[in-house]
């Protein structure tokens, strides 16, 4: 829903957030008071509603598996005539050789860059004049590809999203244009204080692991990237046994069955890949990277190995996490750093979950020289959070925050499409949609204190810093 | 990370719904109600999930203010969280969150609005904490001079650490020399640091009165049962005379104004702004499809160009809201691609807009645009929030709500010829204001040391 309403003409698929022309970021046309968080879709992160939830017990999803393997869910919404098709393949940049990294993103920015029978203008002349939306991304665990309809155009939808995903030509000129493009949005992500630091902090926990590069490449690691070495990705990497397909909206279960066994229904099974499983390990002591750059304020990013989404302890960490900085104007970090001493407007925790052990981290932005002090402060809090229970008053807010807002992570066709997709990809099972709330409910004082105790280390983290270090006076 | 969140704010002005909004389906339900002091009540009865937004929106922003104090709308909104006699500080949005709700505000040139999403059954929460502080805001000192630290670094985040946001920034004061759209929404550091507590309670009295309100309510809310909990809880508060609303009208510009900026970043960017006309001129509409037509996706003419064919820019756009109070601009900006310069990248912007005025659209390429206005609209449909958005931005900035079925009618009037006038008309070279870019060397080296 957001993307669809930018303004900008952008690539699909691409990080242009690197870039600040958006109204909003200019500052000029309107102000919030508090960051608008991304939407996390399983995270815990908070997300802000901007529309209406439905009810949690009404997504009662339909699930089929095709003979090729394709996992299909369906939710059935008639109340607008919309269609959202949300693809997931189980691809990401966990799977791009060290030395190639970005080679997951390089991919599936190229899907919609010409198919064998659409060449790129093409592609994009077809979904836009019916006012659609066409468009692919990677993460570090999987990649989705989506189109987003009137229902009237849910042919259409379809069609284009099985050309881009099973029929990609990956054309030598457009992949030339687009790692182009991608290497202008590293360079340009230089001016982007928490991009620079989120890349240090992602060397400095994972080092060795996968996670450890970021999703877009490094400059030197993008050029040794061939068409030869893309094609070869999507033919091993892109299979249907290997993808779930969510739709929702004004469709049928029967049209979904019968769009998919003629878009679909040809593409070929494929052996499954080989994976290797190495958990991310533990860093031992504090590790710290000062980044100088001519800046007024320093960023401060400070963090470790976190947990997987399939932690049985996810419900605990994520009302413990709520408490300690995920909760807003609600949580210790906010109402310490910036309520009682002015030193930050946003300050943040998160663990982000992923398929292995994702980043625990918080993050903040201060004025150079009050740097050691919020380093302090957030420190404080972590240990604060293992040194006690905390109170009950923190408790039954957080879960019945937690508990009463969780329609609102799927209150549009898109975030119900994604939140689908990746249900299925974690194996969270269909009831998710209404277990949630008891597994919050569940979660008590001591569980809190048991995942803080076992979770935050405020002994052993990564922290980077990128500011003007000289009046930050940080020690490396 | 969090600076790459500011990015997705995005969500907010979107200005684009407003076009969309002519299906008389969105407006069937909409109850319009003055209360006996002015206040103005919207009601939406939108029953398909359990939700409601509600939103309140004041006719104050930083077009508002006077030089010497930019930012007091916005710094007044941080303020209206510290507390009031019966709910202190903190309380507002601890009340909301384990309600399971969401609140916050946002303030742009023309308003200052705040809201709550929550549960159906806790309308009434959201009611009387927005009709408490909109009396008896407490506007501590100790909390005010906290704050002020706090929207310092705010403006630190968003202005002066992101090359781009600083560019746009300088190139208002340029485009607007009388007009107060000339300063930034949340101020410039000197006018931060000069501001008092007397400022804001004198902002406060003068503009946060019902009778300069708008109360929107949309979600599974039963209209008659809900407007007698409104009136309890607003009626109370007394209607207070208000200053004129007209700002400095900013005289025509004669000539072409530059703005150049240098400083710490890794690629040279390039924004051009055009004063264009706000919702009261009929051009508002060809202008806005012009504008869809520049930007928008990959089929559009500024990306086809400078990014595809060219390759001069890593990313283009076009900005155009018609939804101001005042006439604003209509502007593109584009991100230079590594090796290329401001130069080409200018060139090639002004090509495009030459060959808008030289000939008409396409059939097709004007159809596509008026599609994707269209389409937007359904999607659009699928939030509370977002209709609430758009009845608010109409009403605070003059147009009302209720001209919005005309909006999509003249949308889809709009012939090519009218994309070729409106672009003669206003995107001339003696109208526009440039602002310019241009990393500096020593830093840009400096940044890539590891």
């Amino acid at each position: 829903m957001m993307r669809s309403l930018r303004r900008e003409a952008r690539g699909g698929g691409r990080e242009t957030e690197a870039f600040g022309f958006s109204p909003e970021a200019r500052g000029s046309r309107l102000v919030a008071r508090e960051f608008l968080e991304r939407i996390s879709l399983l995270g815990v992160a908070l997300s802000l509603a901007l529309a209406a939830p439905l009810h949690a017990a009404e997504i009662k999803p339909h699930r089929f598996v095709t003979p090729n393997g394709l996992t299909v869910l369906v939710v059935e919404q008639h109340a607008l005539p919309i269609v959202q098709i949300q693809a997931l393949v189980k691809t990401g940049s966990v799977q791009d050789p060290p030395e190639k990294a970005g080679l997951a993103n390089l991919t599936a920015g190229l899907l919609d860059e010409g198919t064998t029978t659409r060449n790129a203008t093409q592609l994009a002349e077809q979904i836009e004049f019916v006012g659609g939306a066409l468009e692919a991304k990677a993460t570090h665990d999987f990649t989705t590809a989506s189109t987003r309809v009137l229902a009237k155009d849910t042919e259409l939808g379809f069609e284009l999203l099985a050309d881009v995903l099973l029929y990609p030509s990956f054309p030598e000129p457009e992949l030339e244009r687009v790692k182009k493009l991608i290497l202008g949005e590293i360079i340009a992500q230089k001016d982007d204080p928490g991009a620079v630091a989120g890349k240090a902090f992602s060397q400095l926990v994972f080092n060795g692991h996968p996670y450890s590069w970021p999703v877009n490449g490094t400059e030197d690691t993008l050029l040794a990237i061939s068409r030869a070495d893309v094609q070869a990705f999507h033919a091993r990497e892109y299979l249907p046994n290997r993808t779930i397909v969510a739709v929702v909206g004004d469709v049928t279960v029967e049209q979904v069955r019968a769009q998919i066994d003629k878009h679909f229904g040809s593409w070929q099974k494929g052996p499954e890949p080989a994976r290797t499983a190495a958990a991310p390990a533990a860093i031992d002591k504090p590790v710290v990277k000062l980044i100088d750059k001519e800046l007024t304020q320093t960023t401060l990013v400070l963090g470790h190995v976190g947990i997987s989404r399939t932690n049985p302890d996810f419900y605990a960490v994520t009302v413990m996490n709520y408490i300690l900085g995920a909760g807003g104007f609600s949580s210790r970090l906010m109402d310490s750093i910036r309520d009682k001493q002015g030193l930050a407007y946003g300050v943040m925790s998160q663990f982000e979950p992923r398929a292995a052990a994702g980043p625990f981290l918080v993050s903040l932005q201060t004025r150079n020289a009050t740097a050691p002090r919020a380093l302090a402060g957030v420190l404080k809090e972590l240990n604060g959070m293992k040194a006690a229970p905390v109170s009950a008053k923190e408790l039954s807010e957080a879960k019945s925050y937690l508990m009463g807002s969780f329609p609102m992570r799927f209150d549009t066709t898109h975030k119900l499409a994604e939140v689908l997709c990746q249900v299925e990809f974690y194996g969270l099972g269909l009831d998710y949609f209404t277990q949630y709330p008891t597994w919050i409910a569940k979660v008590n004082a001591d569980d809190v204190l048991r995942v803080a105790k076992h979770y935050l280390h405020p002994d052993r983290y990564a922290l980077v810093a990128v500011g003007k270090m000289s009046e930050a006076k940080l020690k490396e | 990370m969090q600076s790459g969140l500011v990015r997705s704010l995005t969500t907010f002005i979107i200005s684009i719904l407003w076009l969309l909004s002519g299906s008389p389906s969105a407006f069937a339900n909409v109850q319009e109600h003055q209360l006996a002091n002015g206040m103005k009540v919207l009601l939406v009865e939108s029953p398909k999930a359990p939700v409601v937004t509600v939103q309140i929106w004041y006719k104050v922003g930083s077009r508002n203010e006077i030089m010497g104090r930019a930012g007091l709308s916005h710094m007044l909104e941080h303020m209206m969280f510290k507390g009031t006699p019966k709910y202190p500080k903190g309380s507002f949005s601890r009340l909301i969150k384990k309600n399971g709700g969401n609140d916050n505000a946002f303030t742009s040139q023309d308003f200052t609005a705040y809201f709550e999403n929550l549960a159906a059954g806790k309308v009434e929460l959201a009611l009387e904490l927005e009709a408490d502080r909109l009396r008896g805001l407490l506007l501590d000192d100790k909390e005010f001079q906290l704050e002020r630290e706090v929207v310092k670094e705010e403006r630190r985040l968003r202005s002066e650490d992101d090359p781009q946001s600083y560019l746009a920034e300088a190139l208002f004061a340029q485009a607007f020399q009388m007009h107060p759209y000339h300063w930034p929404i949340i101020g410039w550091f000197p006018d931060l640091n000069a501001m008092t507590r007397a400022d804001l309670k004198r902002h406060y009295d003068t503009y946060y009165v019902p009778n300069n309100a708008t109360l929107i309510v949309v979600g599974d809310i039963k209209a008659a049962k809900l407007l007698p909990v409104i009136k309890r809880f607003f009626e109370p508060i007394p209607r207070k005379p208000l200053p004129p609303q007209q700002a400095v009208a900013e005289p025509e510009q004669k000539g072409e104004r530059r703005i150049v900026v240098k400083r710490d970043a890794q690629l040279p960017a390039v924004m051009v702004g055009y004063r264009a006309p706000n919702f009261s001129s009929d051009d508002a509409y060809a202008l806005t499809l012009l504008e869809s037509i520049l930007s928008h996706g990959k089929s559009s003419r500024l990306y086809r160009s400078l990014v595809y064919e060219q390759k001069l820019a890593l990313v283009v756009g076009a900005e155009y809201s018609l939804l101001q109070t005042d006439p604003e601009l209509l502007y593109c900006f584009a991100v230079a691609a590594p090796g290329q310069t401001t130069e080409q990248v200018e060139r090639a912007i002004y090509a495009e807009i030459q060959k808008l005025q030289q000939e008409p659209p396409s059939d097709l390429e004007l159809q596509r645009a008026k599609n994707q206005v269209e389409a937007d609209y359904v999607f659009g449909q699928d939030s509370n929030f977002r209709q609430a958005m758009l009845f608010g931005q109409a009403e605070t900035t003059g147009a009302g709500w209720r001209q919005a079925e005309q909006f999509v009618n003249k949308l889809r009037d709009v012939k090519a010829g009218d994309v070729t006038r409106v672009a003669r008309k206003y995107l001339i070279e003696d109208g526009r204001t440039v602002g310019i870019l241009i990393p500096t060397p020593a830093n840009q080296t400096a940044a890539e040391a590891k």
